[in-house]
């Protein structure tokens, strides 16, 4: 049993080895719903999700597991219950797997210490999301074979993005080049430490890139003045149609959703012929259900 | 009266009168009697302490604690932060006036010195707030304060934002001689952050504090210092920019005193390491090169004192998300060791380590004691600088157990402090008096 925690500190073959179970647990695969029979993953999202619930949640019944899905509406967080005896709480009804949220970087490592059963990071503040990592991962490998020699652009709010920092890991692990662009407010220091190359001029960079993952202007995080204008924004850093024009031939794009339509990507990009986003969406599930049966065996 | 003691044969170092070699030092009445190069004839019913092997010390003076009384007596009290400052060799602290109730009056101070008469181990010296209820907006009666007798004046834990209000403090203080010790921190720069912003934060995830949150109101307070001509002590010093602003106001004769904590000088932000907790402070643990200059600013006299910023806080406090954590470790009992690291890495020498927790804060605040010529307080603190040890903070006197250094292995440590002539601490114990 291991946690998953972040993709730092996973090593290729480790990373390569879930991806290839992944592709067993596409639609069509061998029948995999005796793995976790009788058990229970446990889903403790304590920030809003659509995509990763969804996906944790379809990905263990999947596996023959039950699902406890909790949330800290309703439940003792509002009567001022701590992380840890939330935690403790759900544990002691027996979980194989929680898989957790939670808007505090490193919420996940605090609970793995104090809890016997596995971890799985479903987004920690704006840390990490390795599932999403490995399902865009998976993605690429899936229309390229190999992540070696090939270079991804992610674009956008790197400051407050936990895919960024999981995708920059998972990729430069894989064997590709990352450059991340965005505006100098929204770029965090160290990140060349990481392996990445940074930018703040997107059009001269867009031609090199054999994918480009656009990420979603955090407006949420930012209650102070990041940005002149989201109008500046999408101008400067805006994925258009007129720039889709100027990327590599079959060059693809990506984005881990939610999508704000019309500001970092065009309506007609997101859904162009270039958009793998809902096959990223598709393939969570096996990505999610090889996490599961990985960590948990 | 007390019975005489004889320290024999132990190397006494005294930075401010400038001795460093094997003396013996008599005794008498509370302070210091004799200290002589030649063996002294024991007097009649001294108590004998054979220091043969170990440093003999002017006791040492914490001018950054806080005691939590009144208020958060669960965290620490009085008596308890006297039985932690004494096991850790100091002699003397300031407390810091952000209780609950707040030192903002002379009547919290007297309670603090009740208390600290009551627990008799160790001298108090309380610090008052700056601003009535440390909200920044008024003075507190500053006046009022020193009389009952505080030493400092400080909104310590949050800085004065308002630069009038800072700039009136200085001048106001001037009429009573006491320094303004000051919290250095841009909240408009810090604010939601977590830890030092660099390739630590940007790896975790966290929110940074970038150095320039205690650089820019360094070189405000600075400024304003040379216009009123006032005293200004900088709490905790944890950057390059801060030291080097700090350096050059020294040279240029401005009464600026600065202190360093054991732990911004030992550790950098990857002491963070899995989002510990114990590693979380205001102002956060600093980059390397940042550690770096803070260790030339201690041997080049830019800063003035070690001081621990004795910040006790419950479990709950610290078990919990990182970004939740409350900022602050305990100090009292591990400073002497974590500085000792530093000589016996060569990277200070015994005397400046030994003056950095003696003279120079007994100067940068005008206390007494911090050396040992005749007549100074009997206020001792004896050393082995060979013994090796572990800290282990289920042991601490201290009420709280938040420190990043349990389990580490120090050498050198505190074995007998005496205050006014009386043993307040040996063996391990401390010695109460009944």
């Amino acid at each position: 049993m291991r946690h998953l925690l972040g993709i730092e500190g996973w090593r290729r073959d480790e990373l390569e080895a879930v991806l290839d179970r992944a592709r067993s647990h596409l639609p069509g695969g061998p029948d995999t719903t005796h793995l976790l029979r009788g058990k229970v993953v446990a889903n403790l999202f304590f920030e809003d999700s659509t995509r990763t619930r969804t996906s944790f949640h379809m990905a263990a019944r999947g596996l023959g597991a039950g699902v406890l899905d909790w949330s800290p509406s309703g439940s003792s967080t509002s009567k001022g219950e701590t992380l840890l005896d939330t935690a403790r709480n759900i544990e002691a009804t027996g979980p194989v797997a929680i898989v957790m949220r939670h808007r505090s970087s490193g919420a996940p490592h605090l609970v793995a210490k104090h809890v016997r059963c596995v971890v799985i990071n479903a987004g920690d503040g704006t840390h990490e999301h390795p599932s999403q990592a490995l399902l865009d991962a998976f993605t690429l490998r899936q229309r390229w074979g190999s992540l070696d020699g090939r270079t991804v652009l992610i674009v956008g709010d790197i400051l407050h993005s936990r895919v960024a920092r999981s995708n920059l890991w998972c990729l430069k692990a894989l064997g590709a080049r990352v450059i991340v662009c965005g505006p100098p407010t929204l770029i965090p220091p160290g990140l060349e430490a990481m392996g990445a190359e940074v930018t703040h001029n997107l059009d001269a960079v867009l031609p090199q890139a054999d994918a480009v993952m656009c990420l979603r202007l955090q407006l949420e995080r930012m209650g102070e003045a990041f940005l002149p204008s989201t109008r500046e924004y999408s101008r400067l850093f805006g994925l258009t149609t007129a720039r889709e024009e100027r990327m590599k031939a079959g060059a693809l794009v990506m984005h881990p959703g939610p999508i704000n339509r019309g500001l970092e990507l065009a309506p007609a990009v997101a859904d162009g012929a270039r958009s793998v986003i809902l096959e990223q969406v598709s393939n969570g599930v096996a990505v999610r259900r090889a996490i599961l049966e990985v960590c948990t065996s | 009266m007390s019975a005489p003691v004889l320290f024999r044969r132990g190397r006494v170092i005294d930075p401010r009168n400038g001795v460093d070699g094997v003396r013996d030092v008599l005794v008498r009445d509370g302070k210091v009697a004799e200290v002589s190069d030649a063996p002294l004839p024991v007097p009649p019913g001294a108590e004998v302490v054979e220091a043969a092997g170990r440093w003999v010390l002017p006791g040492f003076i914490d001018l950054h604690v806080h005691l939590r009384e009144p208020g958060e007596e669960g965290k620490e009290t009085v008596l308890t932060g006297c039985r932690a400052a004494v096991a850790g060799g100091f002699t003397a602290v300031v407390a810091m006036p952000n209780t609950k109730v707040v030192n903002d009056s002379g009547l919290v101070t007297e309670l603090v010195l009740s208390r600290a008469r009551a627990a008799n181990l160790c001298h108090v010296y309380p610090a008052g707030a700056i601003t009535k209820g440390l909200k920044g907006e008024e003075l507190a009666e500053t006046g009022e304060l020193v009389s009952a007798g505080c030493v400092a004046i400080t909104d310590d834990g949050r800085p004065v934002m308002n630069a009038s209000l800072m700039r009136r403090a200085l001048q106001y203080a001037t009429m009573f001689g006491v320094p303004v010790m000051v919290h250095e921190e841009d909240l408009t720069l810090s604010a939601g952050g977590a830890m030092h912003e660099g390739a630590v934060s940007t790896r975790l995830g966290l929110r940074g504090i970038p150095a320039s949150a205690e650089v820019a109101m360094v070189a405000r307070d600075l400024v304003l210092l040379e216009e009123t001509k006032g005293r200004l002590h900088i709490a905790h010093v944890s950057c390059e920019g801060s030291v080097r602003l700090i350096r050059e106001a020294k040279r240029r004769g401005l009464f600026v005193t600065a202190e360093a904590t054991p732990h911004h000088v030992i550790l950098d932000d990857r002491a963070v390491g899995d989002y510990d907790t114990h590693a979380k402070m205001a102002p956060p643990l600093r980059a390397d090169r940042d550690v770096e200059a803070l260790r030339e600013a201690l041997v080049d006299g830019t800063i003035d004192a070690i001081a621990t910023d004795h910040a006790p806080h419950g479990v709950l406090d610290k078990q919990v998300e990182f970004e939740k954590g409350i900022n602050g470790i305990v100090g009292l009992e591990t400073a002497l060791g974590l500085t000792l690291e530093l000589v016996n890495a060569g990277l200070l020498d015994a005397k400046r380590a030994v003056e950095l927790l003696t003279h120079g804060p007994a100067k940068a605040f005008g206390l007494p004691g911090g050396h040992l010529a005749p007549g100074a307080p009997a206020d001792i603190t004896v050393v082995d600088p060979l013994e090796e040890w572990t800290v282990d903070a289920h042991r601490f006197y201290s009420r709280s157990r938040n420190t990043p250094f349990h389990g580490r292995k120090q050498k050198g440590r505190v074995v007998q402090t005496w205050v006014s002539g009386r043993k307040v601490y040996a063996d391990g114990q401390v010695k109460e008096s009944r």
